[in-house]
């Protein structure tokens, strides 16, 4: 069997295999289907620092392979992760990685704070690419001077692993990713929902509450394999690549692109134990292969 | 609660009319307890533009043969392919999924309102209520005598009353109207509905008025169907609650319905 393990920056992986932040809740829903001590990580829901309802219903709409969210991060805020939900989940033999988020850059530095005292927490992903939020969000991620901002305040608060998640609504993802890596970014994560819209004709109203929302699924996959490689070829710390993963195979098309480790998204909500046999399917690669280990993978694209 | 994640096989569609059907699946391994209530996320075998899967109640259960069962009206591509599966064919589910209907102590007499396909949860429900010898009333309503399905299976759990838009069965008019809510005395200590929106709003509103409980199964749309996405929640006294987990059932009172 070859090796799985991976680094991120100095944080080691036992598998490069992780699930995407929205797509998991906390993981606790996910035990009574997966053993998920199986997996290389859990980026568990974006945290704010206050409650948040997140947009009204309907927040859903399905559209040709993916489907268009508008949660809005609803979740219940830090401190109620760090008092009911953290002492349930962090003896799991996997990382957490908590989805930092914020509608200021004070917030962003509040909600860091904090995390950097849960030593179960290794590393955070910094979501500055929400698309279903009116403020914040992705307002820091599509802009260079405002990425490179929050990035550098959280910089100076954190003293683990930050992680910090790409847009993929912008003109030029390689410059963002420099942008992030310049200002003390430790890994970048892509891509997060493509912005997007569904309309239904018969009622001339548009499906979501929001109107536009965030595009997943396999749709976005050629998009998000573009972005993976053109930030791999742009920037030196380690890439983790998301978007579409629906098996192996894609698994593997985005090592090859340049990723280190990899998120399964929307996958989650058709299978709940596709992560586990997407581990099963790259260990079959390898061996098929005859690669040793995973990372002899990463990209290793033949151009 | 121990969940399944298997490949079934169907056994038979039976149509009942031009778009309704029951599709009977049966199991590869033993069927976990099933609750009135729950639901099942059901896998539709390759069909264009069908990529989630889609929640459907579990109509009725036979852990013996391992067999389960659903109420399925096609509505679109998803429910329209899963009427076209031909015995022998295989279909994915997840189950059991949700909350379950509530059954009090010392209940005595309940009256199950329903419509559509909202009638699904009814079967396990009734065989529920009438294991605890409880005295039960179905309350059915739908356009036509066509729409009015089923019947003959509650019979076996409990009288029947119906009503029809047209009048060409049962009372005429919606659920809400029949007569059994203007008597004076209202012999129920607990009502359960399922059904369109608008139905179960105006039976949740009449009945709470009346001082009794109602308890009403949403089918807000899902993606995953089991907590994880937060795509299909309510509006409650406590903030917004997934209806695939907290849910689908939940005592009207407790809800916010935007009207
Ligand atoms: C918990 C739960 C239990 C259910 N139980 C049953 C059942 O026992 N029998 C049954 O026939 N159906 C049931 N449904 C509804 C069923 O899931 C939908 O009819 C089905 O998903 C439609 O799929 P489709 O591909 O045929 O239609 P689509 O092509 O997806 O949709 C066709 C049209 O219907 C609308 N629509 C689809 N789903 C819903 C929904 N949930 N609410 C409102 N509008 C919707 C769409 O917006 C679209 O306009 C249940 C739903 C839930 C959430
Ligand atoms: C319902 C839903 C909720 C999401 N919530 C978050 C979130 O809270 N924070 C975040 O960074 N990304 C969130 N995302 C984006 C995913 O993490 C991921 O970037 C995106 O869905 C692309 O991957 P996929 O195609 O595999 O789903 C969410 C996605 C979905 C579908
Ligand atoms: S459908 Fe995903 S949380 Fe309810």
């Amino acid at each position: 069997m070859a090796k799985l393990s991976i680094k991120v920056h100095d944080l080691e992986f036992q598998n490069p295999v992780t699930v995407a932040s929205g797509t998991f809740g906390f993981g606790e829903e996910m035990t009574k289907f997966i053993d998920l001590n199986k997996l290389g990580g859990i980026f568990v829901k974006g945290l704010t620092i206050h409650n948040r309802e997140g947009n009204d219903y309907p927040r859903m709409a399905e559209t040709a392979s993916g489907m268009l969210n508008s949660v809005g991060l609803q979740n219940k805020g830090i401190d109620y992760f760090i008092k009911h939900i953290y002492p349930n989940i962090k003896d799991y033999n996997t990382h957490i990685i908590a989805n930092v988020n914020g509608s200021t850059i004070e917030d962003y530095i509040a909600v860091t704070e904090k995390l950097n005292e849960l030593d179960k927490v290794p590393a955070i992903e910094l979501n500055i690419s929400c698309p279903n939020v009116k403020q914040g969000g992705m307002l820091f991620g599509i802009s260079c001077p405002s990425a490179i901002a929050v990035t550098d305040a959280v910089r100076k608060v954190y003293d683990k692993t930050l992680i910090v998640k790409l847009s993929p609504n912008v003109t030029d993802i390689a410059e963002m990713a420099k942008a992030v890596e310049g200002a003390g970014a430790d890994s970048v994560s892509l891509i997060n929902t493509l912005l997007g819209m569904a309309i239904n004709a018969e009622k001339r109203k548009p499906v979501l509450s929001t109107i536009t929302g965030g595009l997943s699924g396999p749709a976005i996959k050629p998009v998000a394999l573009r972005m993976v490689w053109q930030v791999y070829k742009a920037v030196k710390i380690p890439v983790i690549g998301m978007g579409g993963i629906m098996n192996a195979t894609d698994a593997i098309e985005f090592f090859l692109a340049g990723s280190s480790a990899i998120q399964v998204g929307t996958a989650n909500f058709i299978d709940p134990a596709i992560s586990l046999k997407i581990i099963t399917g790259i260990n079959e690669y390898l061996d098929r292969h005859n690669f040793d280990c995973v990372e002899d993978l990463i990209g290793a694209l033949e151009v | 609660m121990q969940k399944i994640v298997e490949n079934h096989e169907v056994i038979e569609t039976v149509h009942l009319n031009e778009n309704s059907y029951v599709l009977r699946l049966k199991s590869p391994v033993e069927i976990p307890e099933i609750h009135p209530g729950n639901f099942a996320e059901i896998q539709v075998p390759d069909t264009m533009g069908v990529f989630l899967r889609r929640p459907f109640s579990i109509l009725d259960v036979n852990y013996k043969n391992r067999e389960i069962s659903f109420y399925i009206k096609a509505i679109g591509s998803g429910t329209q392919k899963l009427g076209e599966l031909q015995p022998g064919m295989q279909v994915n589910l997840i189950y059991p999924l949700g909350n379950r209907y509530t059954i009090p102590q010392g209940l005595k007499r309940a009256l199950i309102v329903g419509g559509g396909t909202g009638i699904a949860p009814f079967i396990l429900l009734g065989k529920e209520l009438k294991e605890k010898g409880i005295e039960t009333t179905f309350l059915i309503g739908g356009r036509t005598s066509k729409d009015i399905l089923l019947t003959d299976k509650f019979s076996e759990y409990g009288t029947i009353e119906v009503t029809t838009e047209d009048g060409s069965m049962g009372e005429k008019g919606f659920v809400t109207s029949h007569s059994l809510f203007n008597r004076n005395d209202f012999p129920f200590e607990y009502v359960y509905t399922c059904g369109p929106d608008a139905m179960m709003k105006a039976v949740g509103h009449l009945v709470t008025q009346k001082g009794v409980v109602c308890e009403a199964s949403l089918e807000n749309m899902m993606a995953c169907g089991y907590g994880i996405c937060l795509c299909c929640v309510t509006p409650t006294v406590e903030g917004n609650k997934r209806v695939c987990y907290e849910g689908p059932v939940f005592n009207v009172s407790y809800l916010k319905w935007q009207n």
